[in-house]
C-alpha cells in the first residue's frame, strides 16, 4: 500500500500569536515552524505499521503546499522516516486552494492521511474537501490505524465506545490524536539520510481562493480565576448535582 | 561571519530537547535521589544516534559536526547532566580518540559498537594522586613480550562501572616521565579489574562514578593506541575537545536555570506584583542571560574551529573555564530567585546548582584551563 501524509506547516504551539499592523494577516516574524502535531502523530503510525508489518506499507510520502520557507518541515518528515516527499509551490490561501493544488498529484496514493485539523487556522477541512474531490470515502475521528490481511482497519472512538472500520482503498483517513502515543524524535541516521531523500517540487495550477480574511483578532483576555472556599464549593456542587441535575 | 544555524543543526538541537522535555524530566528527580544508573535513557539516546552522533558513518557513527553536538550537549544539560556526562565521555572522549588515533582494527572492533551505542566506554587517566597533575602516572604497565601486565587504581571513572571499553592511561617508561605513557584498550571484563563502590556524589548523581583496580591484568600489544610514549599526547589532545562537550555541559546547566528564573520570575508575586518587575530581580535575570550568551558564544566557537580542521585548544579552554564558572554563578542566582522554594529539590534549581559544581572540577579544572589559556598568552 502506498500511503500519502498531508503535512501541515504551522507555528510551534508555544507561538505569541500576533497579527499584523491592519490586522488583515498573522505577523510571521520570529516564528518557529513545525509539523502540525496531528499529521506528525499520522507520520509516526504510518511508520509503527511499515516497520512491524514487512510488505504491509510500501512506501510513506508526505507532500504539503507552500513557499520554498516550508522545506524544513518537509525535510523534518524525511529525518522522522518518510521516504519522499512532494511539494507544491503555492501559497496555501485557503483550504480549498490546498485541496484543489493536492488533488491532481494524490491519485497514485492508497491511504491518504490528513490531520483533522491544522493548529493554526483550525479549518478542518482539507481532508474532507480532498476527498470530495478525488471522489474517494472518507473517514473522520479516525484514532487508530492498522494494516491486517492486506486491508487498512481504522479505528475510530465514538460516544460511549470505539468503532472499527475498513474501506477499499483508495481511502481518506482524517486522524485525531491519540492514532500514535508520541510523536517520534528523528534519529541521527534520520536526519543525515533526509538529505538524500528526493523532495519534488511541482508547480501550481490556476487555483482562486473561495475564501478571504477580512481581519483577525485576538481573543479577550480570559478574566481572572473565580476561588471557592471548601464551604462554597460544597454548596456550589450541590446547586448544580441536586437542584439543576448538571453534573 | 554567520551566525545562523543550519537546517541539520537545527533539527538535532530540537530533538535534543524534545527528549529531554518529555522524557528525561519525567524520572530525573527520582535518579537524582537514587543514583540509579540511566539505562532506560542511555538505550534510548543510542537508538537515535547521539553516543555515537559525531563519529563519521564509515564507523556507524552519526557523522553530525559538532556544533550540532554542543546545541544536543546544552538540551540535554538543561534537564539532566548526569545523562549529558554519559554521552559527553563516549562521544568526545573515547569515540574520538579511537577515531583519531586509533588503527582499523580498533576501530571496528571498538569504535562501531560504541559509536552505535551497543557499549559505552570510560576514559581513565585520574588516579588517586594524579588529577590536574595528569604527568605522575603511577598505573604501571609492564611489556611482557606479546602482551602488557597492567597494574594500578584509576580514580573518578564516569561511566566506571556501565562502560564495556577502556580507555586506560598507563606509564610504560618511568624514567621518561610524561614521555613513557602509553595508551590501552582495556575490555572491563578482563580477568583482574575490580571496581569500588559507586561513588555517593554530590551531583551527578545517576552518573556511575567508581575507582578502578587493576591487579596483573592482561592487555595484548594491538590494543595499544599509537607508539609507546604516545599516551600523554593522546590524552591531552583528547581532552581538549572533551572539554568541549563539558563546557556545552555547563552551559545547558546555566541556561537551564535561567529559564526556570524567568518562568519562575513571572509567576511568583510579592507586594502586589510579579517578582520579575521588581529591578533586583529583572536585573540579575539580565546579568544571568549575558553570561549564558557568553558561554554559548564561546562554546560554539571552540565548536566551528574543531569542524573546520582549525586549532581549537585555546578556545575550548576559554569555553570550558568561562561556561563552568558561570554555570556556578547562574544556578546560584536562580535558586536566590526561587527563594525557600529554590532550596526544595521539586523545583530543580537546587540540583542544577550542585551539579554545576562539578563542571568546574572534572576534565581540567577552572585553575587547569586558566594555566593553558595564560600559557597561551604568554608564549
Amino acid at each position: 500500500m502506498k500511503v500519502l501524509i498531508l503535512i501541515g506547516n504551522v507555528p510551534d504551539t508555544n507561538t505569541k500569536v500576533k497579527f499584523n499592523a491592519d490586522r488583515t494577516a498573522f505577523d510571521t516574524a520570529g516564528v518557529q515552524w513545525i509539523i502540525n502535531p496531528w499529521d506528525e502523530l499520522a507520520l509516526t503510525r504510518a511508520l509503527e505499521v511499515k516497520e512491524a508489518q514487512a510488505g504491509a506499507i510500501e512506501s510513506i510520502t508526505v507532500a504539503n503546499v507552500g513557499r520554498v520557507e516550508t522545506e524544513a518541515t518537509l525535510r523534518k518528515a524525511l529525518a522522522i522516516g518518510a521516504d519522499k516527499a512532494f511539494r507544491i509551490d503555492a501559497d496555501p490561501a485557503d483550504a480549498y486552494t490546498v485541496a484543489a493544488q493536492l488533488a491532481p498529484h494524490c491519485k497514485e496514493y492508497d491511504i491518504i492521511f490528513a490531520g483533522v485539523e491544522a493548529s493554526d487556522y483550525n479549518g478542518n477541512a482539507v481532508g474532507p474537501m480532498l476527498a470530495e474531490l478525488l471522489d474517494i470515502p472518507s473517514i473522520a475521528g479516525v484514532s487508530g490505524f492498522n494494516v491486517e490481511n492486506g486491508k487498512a482497519v481504522f479505528t475510530r472512538e465514538i460516544d460511549g465506545g470505539s468503532q472499527t472500520v475498513t474501506a477499499p482503498v483508495p481511502v481518506m483517513a482524517i486522524v485525531q490524536k491519540g492514532i500514535a502515543k508520541e510523536p517520534r524524535i528523528p534519529a541521527m541516521r534520520g536526519i543525515m539520510m533526509a538529505r538524500t531523500k528526493p523532495l519534488q517540487v511541482i508547480p501550481p495550477q490556476a487555483v482562486d481562493a473561495r475564501m478571504k480574511y477580512a481581519g483577525f483578532d485576538l481573543p479577550p483576555a480570559k478574566a481572572a480565576c473565580k476561588k471557592f472556599t471548601e464551604e462554597q464549593a460544597r454548596e456550589l456542587i450541590h446547586a448544580l448535582r441536586d437542584e439543576a441535575k448538571a453534573l | 561571519m554567520n551566525f545562523e544555524f543550519t537546517e541539520e543543526q537545527l533539527m538535532i538541537q530540537q530533538a535534543a530537547r524534545d527528549y529531554a522535555q518529555r522524557e528525561l524530566i519525567t524520572d530525573v528527580l527520582e535518579r537524582d535521589r537514587t543514583g540509579d544508573f540511566p539505562h532506560k535513557h542511555v538505550k534510548a539516546l543510542s537508538e537515535l544516534g547521539f553516543l555515537g552522533m559525531m563519529v563519521s558513518p564509515e564507523w556507524d557513527g552519526g557523522g553530525m559536526d559538532t556544533v550540532s553536538y554542543v546545541l544536543a550537549m546544552e538540551e540535554l544539560s538543561k534537564v539532566d547532566a548526569s545523562v549529558s556526562v554519559i554521552m559527553s565521555v563516549n562521544n568526545s572522549l573515547v569515540c574520538y580518540g579511537l577515531e583519531k588515533y586509533g588503527n582499523d582494527f580498533q576501530r571496528e572492533k571498538y569504535l562501531k559498537p560504541l559509536a552505535r551505542g551497543e557499549k559505552i566506554g570510560a576514559f581513565l587517566l585520574s588516579e588517586p594522586e594524579a588529577g590536574s597533575d595528569a604527568t605522575s602516572q603511577r598505573t604501571m604497565a609492564v611489556d611482557m613480550g606479546d602482551y602488557y601486565l597492567v597494574n594500578g587504581t584509576k580514580n573518578w571513572i564516569t561511566n566506571g562501572n556501565s562502560a564495556s571499553t577502556y580507555l586506560l592511561i598507563v606509564q610504560t617508561d618511568p624514567a621518561k616521565k610524561h614521555k613513557g605513557i602509553t595508551a590501552l584498550i582495556v575490555e572491563k571484563d578482563s580477568p583482574g579489574i575490580t571496581l569500588g563502590p559507586h561513588e555517593d556524589k554530590m551531583g551527578m548523581r545517576s552518573s556511575d562514578t567508581h575507582s578502578v583496580m587493576f591487579n596483573d591484568v592482561k592487555v595484548p600489544k594491538e590494543n595499544r593506541i599509537g607508539e609507546e610514549g604516545f599516551g600523554f599526547t593522546f590524552a591531552m589532545k583528547t581532552l581538549e575537545g572533551g572539554r568541549i562537550g563539558i563546557a556545552a555541559q555547563a552551559l545547558g546547566l546555566a541556561s537551564g536555570a535561567l529559564e526556570r528564573a524567568i518562568a519562575y520570575a513571572k509567576e511568583r508575586k510579592a507586594f502586589g506584583t510579579a517578582i520579575a518587575n521588581h529591578q533586583a530581580i529583572a536585573f540579575k535575570l539580565a546579568d544571568m542571560a549575558v553570561k549564558v550568551e557568553n558561554a554559548r558564544n564561546l562554546c560554539l566557537k571552540a565548536a566551528w574551529l574543531k569542524d573546520q580542521g582549525k586549532p581549537y585548544g585555546y578556545a575550548s579552554s576559554m569555553a570550558k573555564q568561562y561556561a563552568a564558572d558561570i554555570a556556578m554563578e547562574v544556578t546560584t542566582e536562580a535558586v536566590q530567585i526561587h527563594g525557600g522554594y529554590g532550596y526544595v529539590k521539586e523545583y530543580h534549581v537546587e540540583r542544577l546548582m550542585r551539579e554545576a559544581k562539578l563542571t568546574q572540577i572534572y576534565e581540567g579544572t577552572s585553575e587547569i584551563q586558566k594555566i593553558i589559556i595564560s600559557r597561551e598568552l604568554l608564549k
